[in-house]
């Protein structure tokens, strides 16, 4: 494609005047996002209190790379947000995200919990944990019991190709090698109370409707749960569980996180690095924290108390983007052993 | 009636052009369908071989027998629900039968995932009738005494065709009534009994309606997502699924979504070849449906009862656990505004959508008729491939296409004006309406074909005689005799559009919600009675085309 430098140059000129101009008139931005709606609508409430910027959102569960992909430079989204740190790599992977200097974001976020080149952010952290009955004689387990023989036919679990627990098995990889992870899931499947599959929360409920005795879940929908706002039934699911923090052998608890990037072609940048820059302020951590009962990136920055209640949290000293690598993997494992059938 | 296409049934003559036009059209609307496909044998075509083994080695045996034994079992509980209940709506009457006659079509308007949903709730240990039968058998916890878990093939099962049985109770329905009387009462008279009539006469006569209604129910089943993860069957759409979403591998999705169309094609094709022979056409003037035989007393209640057994499991439970669930919700926290929008929302592009796709339809079926041409009819198999495919996947599919226009607009609008036109086709919800065409295309013209097939061809020509065009031989003489078979396809696609959610999800515009959508991303956060109301909304809206389809078939008695 030829084409005359002043054709170029008006287009550009154009193109820079009307984006000014958009971004003067109207301050606002694009927030693709497969985070649920509910749970960043009160964050992003806050942010255009805060900022007078308003955030248009489109959320998509599935498909959110694929259509960032496909739409390319015209593309009119400014911030991906997702949960799961495999969604993140996908973002960088496809080219979709770009790098972002600020001294907020680089300041209040551990290194460990950026992407590489500052290309993605976490904005919070949640520990894959285990919930168990009530009565049950138990108050510490490693991820590596999970498979003895003594839970057979009391283990609840969702799909194992789900990115919390591809994430989770991957993290067991980068401990214990293919080999061991590959058993170990054979020794899971043998302990299933039912077919892996639901969410995190249907694992308190199979507690208290006596299908299992422990399951493997989120942190934080313990707290959701026992908050009572998704009705008096989940209350009692939560009331009916004890959240224990395992460990691996040989390490800590394995945490997993949501995140935001900058879209490459983001047309209103300076407003997504403001919202991403309020994410991590104090207000926003604490909103996190407390409507969503995860844990805060922001070291120091307070935990729900009940979120505390669960003990000591030690993070897992396997880095992310070592579980990132080993996603397809873990992946590929899960159907190896027919954990899902 | 893949008779050669030697040409002989060409409406040929002095306007051949005007002909061709409707040629043209068919061959315009199947490019449309086929171009998701091809962008998606593109993108395959990028898969790795790597991963090609492992699907085939870990995933494919699994998934594939999952598959046949879901849609064996869905296939023929279907045929027997939707045969048997069209059966005794039209060949007896009883108290009860004329409610009956369109109650039967009330689970059209629940989606599958929903239904699952709901039972699983239902029949949880915590629910309602494990807790019943608990009480009657005086045990105080479910850690004394359990059901078996719903959540296996065989319950998969029989929840998926709980809902999908109209699928096959509509077409066959109208195909019993519309059957002249006096092919029935021929055979009575040559001392067939009532048994052997529905036998060797009506269910002969039906097949192409039942074959019909149970390939669209068979399609509903590869496509479904929701029920089939509930319920924990491993199906191929839901390999499709992880492989894309877990591995964020496009191609290995793509190739399993052609392999499942090999598949589909494939069960078509062997449908279509079991009825290569047969004619259906009937040459009375007007049918007459024949007498209904009266049943009184104990057999009357019988009768209602095993015909109400569909309706109470397929929908009134479902439905009335939403509404409870819906109204605890309403007390405990009232009602989002958005939930009107969403509606708003839903019905238009709902309408929309079936308009396109019912003209469409038309001309397909049409074009088929009076043009038979080998190319005519590939035309019109391809046309209905959109069906077969998971929403998703055909999303995808038609993401690659329109993006890259839209692209290509905003690029161009750039070049020559100068003005920044952002994403034209997906902003505007085009995309979505291409995604509803491409993929209830089918619906129609399955529907409209099983219409036409039922005119006799001397009508065509006695009408070409009269010197009626081409097109006047559609507006006078199709349309009125197929608007039965117009208004079902009608239904069905409206319904089918309001329950759609993995492509409107993955093309929906910015800070657009459908009813669908907005009762996933509930569910995403597991708390679907949260979704209670647009859940039920969706179900509430979905029982209006019902109506509508009741008044329909009963201005034919």
């Amino acid at each position: 494609m030829v084409k005359s430098t002043a054709l170029h140059g008006t287009i550009a000129a154009s193109t820079l005047l009307l984006s000014a101009a958009s971004a003067a008139s109207a301050q606002e931005l694009n927030l693709y996002t497969s985070r649920e709606p509910g749970l960043i609508e009160p964050l992003l409430e806050a942010f255009t209190e805060s900022t007078g910027v308003t955030v248009n959102t489109v959320f998509l569960k599935d498909g959110l790379a694929e259509r960032v992909e496909a739409e390319g430079e015209a593309s009119p989204a400014d911030v991906l947000m997702a949960v799961d740190v495999g969604k993140l790599a996908d973002f960088v992977e496809k080219g979709l995200t770009q790098p972002v200097e600020s001294e907020v974001l680089t300041e209040s976020i551990p290194e460990n919990l950026r992407g590489p080149e500052n290309n993605w952010f976490a904005l919070s952290t949640r520990a894959r944990v285990v919930y168990a009955a009530k009565d049950l004689d138990l108050d510490a387990i490693t991820y590596e019991e999970l498979a003895d023989p003594k839970w057979e036919g009391k283990l609840c679990i969702r799909s194992g190709q789900h990115p919390y627990n591809t994430g989770l098995i991957s993290a067991f990889i980068a401990h214990h090698g293919a080999e061991a992870t590959e058993e170990w899931l054979n020794g899971m499947k043998a302990n299933l109370a039912r077919k892996a599959g639901g969410g995190d929360r249907d694992g308190a409920k199979d507690i208290l409707g006596g299908i299992c005795d422990i399951a493997v879940a989120n942190s934080y929908y313990v707290g959701r749960m026992r908050s009572g706002a998704g009705g008096e039934e989940q209350q009692e699911w939560g009331d009916a569980i004890k959240v224990i923090l395992p460990t691996f052998e040989d390490g800590g608890t394995h945490v997993n996180i949501s995140g935001a990037a900058v879209a490459k072609y983001a047309a209103n940048k300076d407003e997504a690095v403001q919202l991403l820059e309020y994410l991590v302020s104090d207000e926003a951590q604490k909103i996190y924290a407390e409507a969503n009962y995860e844990h805060p990136v922001k070291p120091g920055a307070p935990v729900d108390p009940m979120v505390e209640s669960f003990g000591e949290l030690t993070v897992d000293s396997v880095p992310l983007t070592e579980i990132v690598e080993y996603r397809d993997q873990a992946s590929e494992l899960v159907d190896k052993v027919g954990f899902d059938n | 009636m893949t008779a050669a296409a030697t040409g002989t049934h060409e409406l040929a003559g002095p306007s051949r052009t005007r002909g061709r036009v409707w040629v043209f059209a068919a061959y315009a609307i199947a490019a449309l369908v086929l171009l998701p496909v091809l962008a998606l044998a593109w993108e395959a075509s990028r898969g790795s071989e790597g991963l090609w083994l492992h699907l085939a080695k870990n995933v494919l045996p699994h998934a594939i027998s999952q598959t046949l034994t879901l849609l064996a079992g869905v296939g023929v509980l279907v045929a027997v629900i939707g045969t048997g209940c069209a059966w005794l709506v039209t060949a007896y009457d009883f108290c009860g039968r004329r409610v009956l006659e369109w109650a039967l079509l009330l689970p059209l308007a629940v989606p599958t995932y929903i239904v699952a949903y709901a039972y699983l709730d239902l029949l949880h240990p915590l629910g309602p009738v494990q807790e019943l039968v608990r009480d009657m058998l005086g045990y105080d916890s479910p850690r004394e005494f359990r059901l078996p878990d719903i959540r296996s093939m065989p319950g998969a099962i029989l929840l998926l065709s709980l809902v999908l049985y109209p699928y096959v109770y509509l077409p066959t329905r109208a195909m019993f009534m519309t059957q002249s009387a006096n092919l029935v009462e021929a055979a009575r008279a040559l001392g067939t009994t009532r048994r052997q009539v529905f036998r060797r006469v009506a269910l002969p006569l039906a097949r192409p309606a039942i074959a019909v209604g149970v390939s669209l129910a068979l399609m509903e089943t590869l496509n479904d997502i929701g029920a089939s993860e509930f319920l924990g069957v491993r199906s191929l759409t839901i390999s499709i699924y992880t492989t894309w979403v877990t591995r964020s591998d496009l191609p290995g999705a793509a190739q399993i979504s052609l392999a499942m169309l090999v598949l589909v094609v494939a069960l078509i094709s062997l449908e279509r070849w079991a009825r290569r022979r047969q004619r259906y056409a009937s040459s009375t003037q007007r049918s007459r449906s024949f007498a209904p035989r009266e049943l009184h007393g104990r057999a009357a209640a019988f009768a209602f009862l095993i015909g109400a057994l569909p309706v109470a499991l397929g929908f009134l439970a479902p439905a009335l656990y939403l509404a409870i669930e819906a109204w605890r919700r309403f007390s405990f926290a009232g009602l989002s505004d958005d939930l009107l929008i969403e509606a708003r929302n839903t019905f238009l592009l709902s309408a929309i959508a079936t308009s396109a796709v019912l003209i469409s339809g038309v001309v397909i079926a049409y074009a088929a008729r009076a043009f038979p041409r080998r190319a005519v009819l590939v035309a019109q198999r391809v046309a209905t491939l959109g069906y077969a495919m998971p929403g998703t996947v055909l999303a995808l599919g038609i993401l690659v296409v329109v993006a890259g226009l839209d692209r290509w607009i905003a690029a161009s609008a750039r070049e020559i004006l100068g003005i920044s036109t952002g994403l034209i086709l997906i902003g505007s919800g085009a995309a979505l309406g291409y995604a509803y065409l491409a993929r209830f295309l089918a619906i129609s013209v399955g529907s409209v074909e099983a219409g036409f097939s039922r005119v006799p061809r001397s009508y065509d020509h006695v009408a070409r005689t009269l010197g009626k065009g081409v097109s006047g031989v559609l507006w006078q003489v199709h349309l009125p005799l197929s608007r039965g078979a117009l208004a079902a396809a009608g239904l069905l696609v409206f319904v089918d559009c309001m329950k759609e959610l993995s492509a409107t999800l993955l093309l929906r515009p910015l800070n657009f919600e459908t009813l669908a959508t907005h009762l996933y991303g509930e569910a995403a956060r597991g708390t679907y009675e949260d979704a209670a109301l647009a859940a039920l909304a969706i179900v509430l809206v979905g029982l209006l085309p019902v109506v509508l389809l009741a008044r329909v078939g009963r201005g034919r008695d």
